[in-house]
């Protein structure tokens, strides 16, 4: 039993040493840019940018061959961060953002043909063949995928029910009178 | 003494053969056929995954027997020994893993989440079993592990460079992909079985 203990330990000591020492030596000097680019973006690889997932958009982002506003999940707030992260001015007027959206069924059109499941890139939406579809809205990302691919227009994109979970406060409109609108501009 | 390496040499040469034909590892011994249908799209791919997989085979398999007959054996502990094997083989697929993103890049975004599956590849664990099982000795071990390696890496390129080809063939809309690339997997292996007719005595 004790021998048993001791020469797995032993084992794994000794082929942790090796591949830590191995993984000092062949580091590979990665940009931390990307890293960090890679963090903002949502991370549920719809592939709305065109590109092959977040990763890749990154990358994009990171050698300036994409725009900033390339990722339609991310919205405007995203758009916002990586300008600020990679020091450009952006013009955010242009970009569209009528807030996040989910995906939505309606029940009564829905035929069951199991097409939106399949291009789901999160698994949201369950249901069987000629049983109504539904989504979860805690998996949802609202890449809105499944909008395309309904034959009956029974998906659509609905702005995120407010619940008693994540409500908050609306922010307080801005007044001219108001000398935090002086910095601001 | 010339005499006796000179049969000895012979012998790791049949070995080497009967190991990469006549006994190919995919195709005889159905063993690691993950790989052999998941990197079999492009010949340059497969051949990186073949030399990479060969690379841990070989690697796995030395370090496994030293592991068996040094410290599993004495201590009585064969019941560790498939535990003991996938860790060492996890160890060195993960070594292979740096090494390959370090030296060589495109092959490590080319091969992709099928890199750190050869873990998971069960020639790679079936292989030191094998070697167990039939009591080799420890440069039969690398003999046969490199002879079946090289069996693994033509197998996948020979199976690659069919499917190149088959891709732009018109195959019926109810074989198209997978199924069609099933029934050549099964053709290469009737044709792979015709080795075992080699007589080397």
């Amino acid at each position: 039993m004790i021998a048993a203990v001791l020469s797995l330990t032993l084992l794994g000591a000794v082929l942790g040493l090796i591949l830590g020492v191995a993984a000092r030596k062949f580091a590979v000097a990665t940009d931390p840019l990307i890293g960090a680019i890679e963090a903002l973006m949502p991370g549920s690889n719809c592939g709305q940018c065109g590109m092959p997932g977040c990763a890749g958009a990154a990358r994009a982002i990171a050698a300036r061959e994409a725009a900033v506003t390339c990722c339609p999940p991310g919205g405007k707030g995203l758009a916002a961060a990586l300008a600020a992260k990679l020091g450009i001015t952006l013009d955010l007027t242009a970009v569209i953002d009528e807030g996040p959206k989910l995906a939505e069924v309606r029940e009564e059109i829905c035929i069951g043909c199991c097409r939106c499941l399949k291009v789901c890139p999160t698994d949201a939406i369950v249901g069987a063949a000629k049983q109504i579809h539904n989504v979860i809205r805690e998996a949802c990302t609202g890449c809105g995928n499944c909008v395309e691919r309904c034959p009956t227009e029974a998906v659509t994109m609905k702005p995120v029910p407010v619940t008693l979970q994540h409500w908050v406060w609306p922010k307080p409109s801005l007044a001219p009178a108001c000398g935090a609108v002086a910095e601001l501009d | 003494m010339a005499k006796a390496t000179d049969t000895t040499m012979t012998e790791y040469l049949v070995l080497l053969i009967s190991t990469a034909l006549v006994n190919n590892v995919v195709l005889v011994r159905f063993l690691g056929l993950c790989p052999f249908m998941g990197v079999s799209k492009r010949v340059d791919s497969a051949l990186g995954m073949g030399l990479a997989t060969g690379f841990v085979i070989v690697l796995a398999a030395a370090v496994s027997w030293i592991l068996e007959h040094w410290l599993l054996a004495p201590l009585g502990l064969g019941y560790l020994r498939i535990m003991s094997f996938i860790l060492v083989i996890a160890a060195v697929v993960q070594f292979t893993e740096l090494v390959v993103r370090k030296m060589a890049p495109d092959l490590y975004q080319m091969l992709g989440i099928y890199l750190p599956l050869i873990a998971t590849n069960c020639a790679v664990l079936g292989l030191p079993l094998i070697n167990v099982q039939e009591k080799h000795s420890f440069v039969t071990t690398v003999v046969y592990d490199f002879g079946s390696a090289l069996g693994f890496t033509l197998a996948l390129v020979m199976f690659a460079g069919l499917r190149e080809r088959l891709a732009r063939a018109a195959v019926p809309a109810a074989f198209n992909g997978a199924p069609i690339a099933f029934v050549l997997a099964s053709l290469m292996s009737l044709a792979f079985m015709g080795f075992s007719g080699l007589n080397f005595k």
